[in-house]
């Protein structure tokens, strides 16, 4: 394996690890809406003709 | 209402208004958590591509110089389309609607907009119909490893004719015809086991079937990735008489720059390399199937999609170049050697599914190992077949009206016949080519152009931007609007004329030369007019119950 190779693969490998490992931090830190709030309410609104 | 991200983000996005609240119709289905749909897409994107196509390609194509196409296209096309499909989801999410046809009525208020979205049901069913038909395969072959039925010894050729009898190539109906020889040689048990499972994730719905499932089935792929991992990067040199066929070698041969005698530049130079890269991206991050669309709608009207979109490609790149690239290639040299690679990589089938079981059984606990990958193959298979029946499941229920139970056994009438046809003419995996061409990449390819085109020039850039900035949790550039507004619609069109120019020709031949090519086209039309029909049943459902002046937009 070349010199280039090493940087080519070390690059790549650690740029996409890098990426999630920093976007799952960002996730992580994100403060979660609790569960009911995902929850989609049934909600009537009259607005059919 | 809490808007999250930067300072910037905050500035420029306002939240949505309280007016479009009150549009949302009853509705049940959504996210359990943020991380859940995030996996859930991730898996969705994860798939056999990561794992055998991706290394093939690379290692087709120079090695590291594929490299340099494959991040501009994931810049370019990949990281773009995936905000617009999360955008444009969320927005008809937003207005009631999980599938393609009413989130593309919501984006473009015309009355043949919803038609459009057709294909976003065409595309994941009829991908679904020959997909589980893999994913079968990958089970069948994790089970063998498992039980050490699958020790075949190193003649090739005995693989290539244990695959042959096992999924039927060498004559019509092979598949199903068990007379001479066992159900343990029969890829139909493990067929049926897929099909109950997919069916049964869905049946329980999105958090407690798609959403649980994949947050444990996630982490145990990688856990899995990792394990074979680690065993190929152990392998040392497993032969001392050739000792050209090491490890680093092999790595070598899939990262280095400039491969059997070609420059950097020259392998640059090669149109084919920048095609298939693009063409591997876009397919990767599943983007132009309708599905991201469909999940994303059951998000809440102010979740954030910009961070979420980055993460789950994030981790599909993940699981392709850090595990993907460093396990497959290195894994077929140390065996195989240079030309035994380059051989192999020609067919993504033959690499899966011939070479690497031969190499398992040749490395020391590849027993093991062979189960743990055909394992891991059959969990990626898993999240993603999951993801291809939801957008369909999303139109029965909310454009019919049916219920969960009617809507599984309707879908599962259906995608049964399918893929029944698609097992039977196996002779050649003629219609799994033909499903796979015409389904799996040409429309792919017009549906991506449609939504890029909906979500830059109909929906425009400052109304997609500020969908894509509401609630974000990382600001994104201006910058990618006028990618998404001029870029990407022009590379995905330079992209998919060439390959239709280059590939086309034979295929249209074909129809009229193959019977058996001939009555899976027909298959794939009559699929779509049943879903236009449903499509029509569904706009006229809607337009009774949401007229287009009453459904205004922010």
């Amino acid at each position: 394996m070349t010199l280039s190779g090493w940087m080519v693969m070390l690059l790549s490998v650690g740029f996409v690890t890098g990426l999630t490992v920093w976007c799952i931090y960002r996730v992580m830190q994100e403060p979660e809406a609790p569960a009911h709030m995902h929850a989609q309410d049934e909600i009537d609104t009259h607005d059919r003709e | 209402m809490k808007i999250y991200g930067t300072p910037a983000a905050r500035k420029t996005v306002r939240p949505l208004p309280s007016r479009q609240s009150d549009f949302l119709p009853a509705k049940k289905e959504a996210w359990g958590s943020r991380i859940g749909v995030i996996l859930a897409v991730t898996g969705s994107a994860v798939g056999l591509g990561n794992f055998l196509r991706f290394p093939g390609k690379a290692a087709q194509y120079g090695g590291g110089a594929f490299m340099l196409p494959y991040f501009i296209a994931l810049f370019l096309l990949g990281l773009p389309m995936a905000w617009a499909e999360w955008a444009m989801g969320r927005h008809g999410g937003a207005h009631g609607h999980n599938s393609l046809p009413g989130i593309f009525r919501v984006v473009w208020r015309s009355k043949l907009a919803p038609y459009f979205g057709v294909l976003g049901l065409l595309i994941p069913v009829a991908i679904y119909m020959y997909y589980i038909y893999i994913e079968a395969w990958c089970l069948g072959y994790a089970w063998k490893f498992a039980t050490g039925s699958m020790a075949l010894g190193a003649d090739p050729s005995r693989y290539a004719e244990f695959f042959a009898r096992y999924v039927g190539l060498s004559a019509h109906g092979s598949a199903f015809n068990l007379s001479s020889g066992s159900w343990s040689d029969s890829v139909l048990p493990a067929l049926a086991l897929c099909f109950l499972l997919n069916f049964a994730i869905i049946y329980r719905g999105l958090g407690k079937g798609i959403e649980l499932f994949c947050k444990w089935a996630m982490p145990a792929l990688v856990v899995c990735a990792l394990i074979v991992l680690v065993r190929v990067l152990t392998l040392g040199t497993p032969d001392a008489t050739k000792p050209e066929q090491s490890l680093s070698n092999g790595l070598g041969f899939m990262w280095n720059l400039g491969w059997g005698g070609q420059t950097v530049w020259q392998a640059l130079a090669n149109s084919q390399m920048w095609l298939e890269a693009a063409g591997q991206i876009f397919f990767t991050l599943s983007v132009g199937f309708g599905i991201i669309s469909c999940y994303a709608s059951y998000l809440k009207p102010n979740d954030d999609i910009a961070l979420s979109s980055l993460t789950a490609c994030a981790g599909n790149e993940f699981c392709e170049v850090a595990l993907g690239g460093l396990i497959t290639v290195p894994a077929a040299f140390v065996f195989l050697g240079a030309a035994g690679v380059v051989a192999a990589t020609r067919s993504t089938f033959n690499l899966g599914f011939m070479t690497l079981p031969m190499i398992f059984n040749a490395m020391p606990l590849g027993q093991f190992v062979g189960a743990v990958f055909f394992f891991l193959l059959f969990l990626a298979a898993l999240t993603s077949s999951i993801s291809m029946l939801q957008p369909a499941i999303a139109l029965l229920e909310e454009g019919l009206g049916l219920g969960r139970r009617a809507s599984v056994a309707l879908l599962g009438f259906i995608t049964a016949v399918g893929t029944a046809f698609i097992v039977y003419f196996s002779k050649g995996a003629v219609a799994l080519d033909t499903f796979d061409f015409w389904i799996g990449s040409v429309c792919i390819y017009v549906l991506a152009t449609i939504q890029v085109i909906l979500f830059g020039w109909v929906m425009g850039m400052e109304r997609g931007f500020e969908e894509i900035q509401r609630g974000a949790g990382i600001h994104v550039p201006k910058l990618f609007m006028y990618i998404i507004k001029y870029v990407s619609p022009a590379y995905l069109l330079i992209v998919f004329g060439l390959w239709l120019f280059q590939t086309a020709g034979q295929y249209v031949r074909k129809i009229g030369s193959d019977p058996v090519v001939a009555g899976s086209v027909g298959f794939l039309v009559l699929l779509f007019v049943f879903f236009l029909m449903l499509t029509a049943q569904a706009v006229r459902r809607w337009q009774k119950m949401h007229p287009f002046h009453k459904e205004a937009g922010p």
